[in-house]
């Protein structure tokens, strides 16, 4: 043991594994990069080597077009970084893809989850519980106010609001990777079989997840549909354009939005949601903190999101904690 | 309360008036009494309950959470009631049996004190979900704020139950929450309550503007628009009332009209003060300035009363001992208001005169011409018109005079609210206090936000950052070199400013780019407009 984690530094710009020059989701161009998932505030494009998942780097293909210096790692297959680090990727069950990954030497392992769920998702795998001596975590939901409720009761919500507004449509509003075909997937599993309409910036990606082997049933673009066609539909779009001109199109959209962020109702009000829909990929409140104890690190070291709330629940739990104070995460819109 | 709880959810996220106004009907008709009368309390805040305070729930909270968890997600939610609902400890085991119904909570919190507030509030919350426990404390606490206004709940009460909403204005009043008879009238169950027994308010009849509709004044007929706070006052076994626009009870205000009318009577006029310090003639009227030192007081000093001196101008007549006048025709209201004239004290009640005017021309000059500061211009009233609740086209007109008019300079800026927030759009401007070439200074004489197009917002905008000489916090000081024209009713002498004078209802008339500072109206030219 070198004690007290010398060879892993948190710097503005990423984690970095000092002795093997490498980073971990780096917000700038680096050598050699390991990323945990495909989101754009974790997966930049330009680094010399990137190590990711299979899944990840057929998404940041579609994003960034094909790099060279593309190093597949599938789940569980340590991979050899050089100067003794080994780095294993491990199902975070955040977005399809979507890796922890556990870094080891000189007799310490080191998880850094990037983003991570504990709750179901049809779309992904779910989320290895694996011991660590230091726990690397974010914490985008880290406020005892934040609870997801099962997506199945927000889902039916969704369907009963169709339901009770035959005039119009619900437009949902869902983050393009991820959000959007778990909303999919998992309508198709409360028992909707009918089509789903897409905004152009949600096509490629749900192709991708076909492609990885997500079915999502019958997905069309909702551009040049006619109006009329599309009352009673569920369309879905990118957060960004459900108070956008784009949505004037549609018969008086019911406007519906997917995010953990929802569970606050100003935070509903302020964006003119008209249903919100607690569905998160984050981790909430209680997935935080019952991950830290399952997992009873030594130490735990905790990222982008509400560091405070989470650090003061480890200091009530006798836990050694503390915050970093990493640039370049966004809430994004989960 | 589970759907009372829906509905507070529903009315927040919905944007669209219509949307408001069918959630609140369908629930109205859904929901069984008494709950459903103690939700349209809340909603129209007329539920308190004083032992239950913001600081009970603060209280309950800080036994059951980390006090640097509470204050970091109370920092974040931003709403203590929304913050409380989410991190209240779901009771293990789950409880057993329903959630409390609204009626259930009002008998409890009730009867409950300050000191057994919390265990009931406590015990209420273990009963309730995360939308039940914020509908719950909402309630409690009687802090809705959901931007409901109560004309907008008596319209949704008048959908939910197909009556006119007018009848739904003028059973309102008198009844207090569950609203029963309310209920029982509106489902056909039972008959009007009966308003015949308490000095009640009845809606106003009110007038458009007239714009260019054709008149004739055979079939109109033409009388001033006083301009005080319009008045009904009402008096039933021994009880007078005096009433604002809105339906809000003044008689505390106005203690010598309301002793003064001593028969039973529902009279509609204008509350004016005696003009006598504004110089007016023996009966005259001041000017509104001189009437609002006596709005929003609880009580009146004797002083304040014989300085001050309030009366009532007579419009109309409703209601005459026991005949209810409001559906017959003007012509017939008038003749029983004249009737009654003699009847009254003539130091607090006199008649609104007719205007004699041959046509409609004739008229526009006596209009014109009028420049006494209580009048703010003319009415044009339907011969035979009913007396009907609100704004009926084609029978009552208000016929504003011209404003007058006097060029400014802007002087200081400040940054609106609302939409404006981010505009400077709150003007200060000012008049010469004499030969701007021989040295004369600006003083202000006035302040308007409103008269603009988005597009001259936009430069007015541009035209203060570019032009600021001084700032001061919000406000920011010009060059003095942009001249409006303001618009205003009438200017008035006043103390309170340093020119000497206040005007009444100033707006932006025009932008007068093309007009030098220098030579913009003086003080004395403003001085010679007040009335």
């Amino acid at each position: 043991m070198t004690g007290c984690f010398t060879w892993i530094k948190a710097e503005p710009s990423g984690i970095r594994v000092v002795p093997a020059d490498t980073w971990i989701d780096p917000s700038r161009a680096v050598a050699r990069a390991l990323v945990t998932h495909g989101h754009a505030d974790h997966a930049r494009g330009g680094h010399g080597q990137t190590i990711a998942t299979p899944a990840t780097l057929a998404i940041m293909g579609v994003r960034y077009g094909v790099a060279d210096g593309a190093v597949p790692a599938g789940y569980r297959e340590p991979q050899a970084l050089g100067e003794g680090v080994t780095a294993t990727f491990l199902p975070a069950g955040h977005v399809l893809g979507s890796a922890q990954i556990l870094l080891e030497y000189a007799g310490e392992r080191v998880i850094v989850t990037g983003d991570y769920k504990r709750s179901p998702d049809p779309t992904c795998q779910p989320f290895a519980v694996t011991p660590c001596d230091l726990f690397i975590t974010e914490a985008t939901f880290g406020l005892p106010v934040f609870r997801h409720p099962p997506i199945a009761e927000e889902i039916a919500r969704l369907l009963g609001a169709r339901e009770a507004n035959p005039e119009r449509c619900v437009l949902v509003g869902a983050y393009a990777l991820g959000k959007a075909q778990r909303v999919i997937a998992e309508l198709r599993a409360a028992g909707w079989h009918g089509p789903i309409y897409l905004h152009g910036a949600m096509e490629t990606m749900c192709r991708l997840y076909e492609a990885q082997g997500v079915p999502l049933g019958d997905l069309r673009p909702v551009a040049g549909v006619p109006k009329a066609e599309l009352a009673g539909a569920i369309i879905i779009c990118p957060p960004s354009a459900l108070n956008d001109r784009w949505s004037r199109r549609l018969p008086d959209p019911l406007t519906a939005m997917a995010s953990g962020w929802m569970r606050v109702r100003q935070r509903a009000r302020q964006r003119g949601v008209e249903l919100p829909l607690v569905i998160s990929d984050h981790a909430d409140w209680d997935e935080l903190t019952t991950t830290i104890a399952e997992v009873n690190p030594a130490e735990t070291w905790i990222t982008h999101g509400r560091e405070e709330a989470l650090l003061r629940w480890c200091e009530l739990h006798q836990r050694r904690a503390r915050a970093l104070a990493l640039t370049g995460y966004e809430d994004e819109d989960d | 309360m589970q759907r009372f709880a829906a509905l507070l959810d529903g009315l927040l996220l919905t944007p669209s008036r219509n949307g408001k106004l069918t959630q609140i009907a369908l629930y109205l008709g859904e929901t069984p009494d008494p709950d459903r009368g103690w939700a349209l309390a809340a909603l129209t805040g007329a539920v308190d309950f004083p032992a239950v305070k913001a600081g009970t729930v603060r209280g309950l909270m800080a036994d059951r959470v980390d006090p640097v968890l509470w204050a970091l997600s109370r920092d974040f939610v931003g709403d203590t009631a929304e913050t409380a609902s989410l991190l209240w400890p779901e009771p293990e085991p789950a409880p057993h049996g329903p959630a409390p119904t609204l009626g259930e909570i009002v008998t409890a919190l009730g009867s409950t004190t300050r000191a057994s507030a919390p265990a009931l509030l406590a015990s209420l919350l273990d009963r309730l979900d995360t939308a039940g426990r914020y509908a719950l404390i909402k309630f409690a606490t009687g802090a809705l704020r959901i931007g409901i206004s109560a004309r907008l709940a008596k319209v949704a009460f008048a959908q939910a139950f197909s009556v006119p909403v007018d009848e739904v204005e003028e059973y309102w009043h008198g009844q207090s929450p569950p609203y029963l008879p309310l209920f029982q009238w509106a489902t056909g169950a039972a008959p009007p309550p009966r308003t015949d027994l308490l000095p009640l308010f009845r809606p106003f009849m009110l007038a458009h503007p007239l714009e260019d509709e054709d008149i004739s004044l055979t079939d109109y007929v033409a009388e001033w628009k006083w301009d005080g706070i319009r008045v009904q006052i009402v008096h039933v076994h021994g009880e007078t009332r005096v009433y604002s626009r809105g339906g809000d009870e003044i008689s505390d205000s106005f203690p010598e009209v309301a002793s003064a009318l001593p028969f039973p009577a529902v009279l509609d006029g204008e509350l004016l003060v005696r003009g006598n310090q504004q110089g007016g003639e023996a009966g005259g009227a001041a000017s509104f300035n001189a009437l609002q030192q006596r709005l929003g007081r609880k009580t009146v000093s004797k002083a304040l009363l014989a300085e001050a001196p309030a009366f009532v101008r007579l419009y109309d007549v409703l209601i005459d001992g026991t005949d209810d006048l409001r559906e017959q025709p003007w012509t017939a209201r008038r003749a029983r208001l004249e009737a009654l004239i003699p009847r009254l004290d003539r130091e607090r009640f006199d008649l609104s005169e007719t205007i004699d005017a041959a046509d409609m021309a004739a008229l526009a000059e006596i209009r014109a011409g009028a420049r006494d500061a209580a009048i703010e211009g003319v009415m044009l009233k339907r011969r035979d018109s009913p007396y009907v609740a609100g704004r009926r086209t084609g029978l009552w007109y208000k016929w504003k005079r011209e404003p007058l008019l006097v060029d400014c300079v802007l002087m200081y800026a400040q940054r609106g609210s609302g939409k404006r927030s981010s505009f400077y759009s709150d003007f200060t401007f000012g008049c010469w206090d004499g030969d701007p070439d021989a040295g004369a200074e600006l003083l202000p004489v006035g302040k308007a936000y409103f008269g603009f197009t988005d597009e001259e917002f936009k430069w007015l905008d541009r035209h203060v950052r570019q032009n600021t000489v001084a700032k001061f916090g919000p406000v920011r000081e010009t060059d003095k070199t942009l001249v409006f024209e303001v618009a205003f009713d009438s200017v008035h002498a006043s103390k309170r400013h340093k020119s000497g004078l206040a005007m009444r209802f100033p707006r932006i008339n025009r932008i007068r780019q093309d007009k030098p500072a220098h030579e913009a109206d003086r003080l004395a030219t403003l001085r010679a407009m007040v009335t």
